[in-house]
């Protein structure tokens, strides 16, 4: 790995002679050994959702949030550094709150996604700072343009999508919601989807793990809040049934 | 700094003495505004128009300080501007209404400015909001404004409607205005509204000596 960007790859105010910045990479990559999480625009709404691994069992039980709210009607997932994607929360949430102050409405989900996009993007700018190693997974609902999924990386590229995930698993999980049909699932299939996606591409390393999601839907009052216990659970069953399966068919 | 003698009348801050008034219907709005500015009792333009784009659907009435207005119409245009590029679309009649309600409130005590913002937009339909001195933001069906409004209080609160068609809604304004205009003597010379709705604006103008007669006034004379 150290061979890599020699000599280009010391400050992210550095090309390499190939046009790329290196520290630009490198910070894509502390996102890419991030557990996976996930998002699914559905017709009705948009679901997140996140694989947190269990570092220790001293740990108490749906701490170490990776899910957080933005405003009423946006909330972010986090994959990466997690103190880096602390401060893009603050920043996303100071951002939604004096929009609010100013303009007298909710912040556009495409206008947040631009803020936290370009305020990323300037520290790949600057030689005194270092690129965030975090990948934001943003999903709000506004009256204009209903629900919206945005994916926002280190780098400061920001797009919308129906579905995308990032982090380790991400490839995988890709594959499988390729399959869906955005346009007709509705939240509460995809949540179950969620959980299934997220079983079957966590089966490969075999560490225990909490499953974090989060949806803004009608039944949500189309506020981001956290999916009900129940339904979790529920999915959770699915999930490791369809595991089984899975695996007695091999 | 006064060191100059302010009840000489034409010494005195240009202020919009005036009528304005902005009435609601299904599908938009109709803005309505007399055309006299005054500084004190000489009437500096008699032609004004009080009414000014803030974005292609959304225009504000002007009334009191006319340095003031166009100030604060100067700043809310320019954030309008900046915010529909941000956004990608136009702005929301209660968007442009809060930018002007914080210039006014924040800036209370230096500012004399007695706002109505009025316009249509995908989210709201035609909307009506009244920002009197102090800042207030009031979401209305109609509102009236300026020093000749008091005179037209009662005569508005008993013939307004809230089913009006754009041309009811345009008669109300001019009948209005006109009354207004009989009776104050800071508003005068001419009617001007606009209509807008998803459509699009209509401008439209009634000189003065086209306004119908009120109750003791002489009628025009053919000739003019």
């Amino acid at each position: 790995m150290s061979g890599i960007g020699t000599g280009y790859d010391l400050s992210v105010t550095t090309y390499s002679p190939d046009g790329k910045v290196f520290q630009t990479d490198y910070a894509q990559k502390a996102v890419d050994n991030s557990s996976t999480a996930m998002g699914i625009k559905c017709k009705d709404g948009v679901v997140l959702a996140v694989e947190k691994l269990v570092l220790s069992k001293l740990l108490v039980e749906g701490s170490n949030r990776r899910i957080f709210n933005i405003d009423h009607h946006a909330g972010m997932a986090v994959a990466g550094l997690q103190p880096d994607g602390r401060q893009i929360v603050n920043r996303a949430q100071d951002e939604a709150t004096q929009y609010k102050s100013f303009y007298g409405e909710s912040i556009p989900g495409s206008v947040l996604c631009e803020r936290v996009a370009s305020y990323k993007h300037a520290f790949n700018l600057y030689w005194s700072m270092r690129p965030y190693g975090v990948s934001s997974l943003l999903a709000v609902h506004d009256k204009a343009a209903g629900p919206q999924l945005y994916l926002v990386e280190p780098s400061g590229i920001a797009h919308r999508y129906y579905g995308t995930a990032v982090g380790k698993g991400r490839q995988s999980v890709k594959t499988e919601i390729e399959r869906l049909k955005f346009d007709q699932i509705s939240c509460r299939q995809a949540v179950v989807e969620c959980a299934k996606t997220l079983y079957k591409v966590h089966e490969e390393s075999g560490k225990p793990f909490e499953l974090e999601m989060s949806w803004i839907c009608e039944e949500s009052g189309w506020k981001h809040a956290r999916v009900p216990a129940e339904l979790v659970a529920e999915a959770e069953q699915q999930a490791k049934a369809a595991a089984e399966e899975s695996d007695m068919e091999d | 700094m006064a060191d100059y003698d302010v009840t000489q009348s034409y010494m005195q801050d240009i202020s919009l003495g005036t009528s304005i008034i902005a009435v609601s219907f299904k599908g938009g709005v109709v803005l309505g505004a007399d055309s006299r500015t005054s500084s004190g009792s000489y009437v500096a333009n008699r032609v004004q128009d009080k009414i000014t784009p803030l974005a292609d659907t959304v225009y504000l009435c002007r009334s009191g300080s006319a340095s003031d207005t166009q100030a604060i119409a100067s700043y809310v245009q320019y954030w309008i501007a900046e915010h529909q590029a941000e956004k990608n679309g136009p702005v929301d009649v209660s968007t442009a209404a809060n930018l002007a309600m914080q210039l006014s409130y924040n800036n209370k005590n230096m500012l004399q400015a007695g706002l109505i913002i009025a316009g249509w937009d995908k989210q709201g339909g035609g909307s009506v909001y009244a920002i009197p001195l102090g800042g207030t933001l009031l979401k209305v069906p109609y509102t009236i404004g300026g020093s000749g409004s008091a005179y037209i209080t009662g005569w508005c609160d008993k013939y307004w409607r809230d089913d009006f068609t754009e041309e009811e809604a345009r008669a109300f304004v001019v009948k209005a205005l006109t009354h207004a205009i009989a009776r104050d003597a800071s508003s005068g010379g001419c009617v001007r509204t606009v209509t807008i709705t998803q459509a699009g604006v209509k401008r439209d103008f009634i000189p003065g000596t086209k306004l119908a007669a009120t109750f003791g006034e002489l009628p025009t004379p053919a000739s003019s």
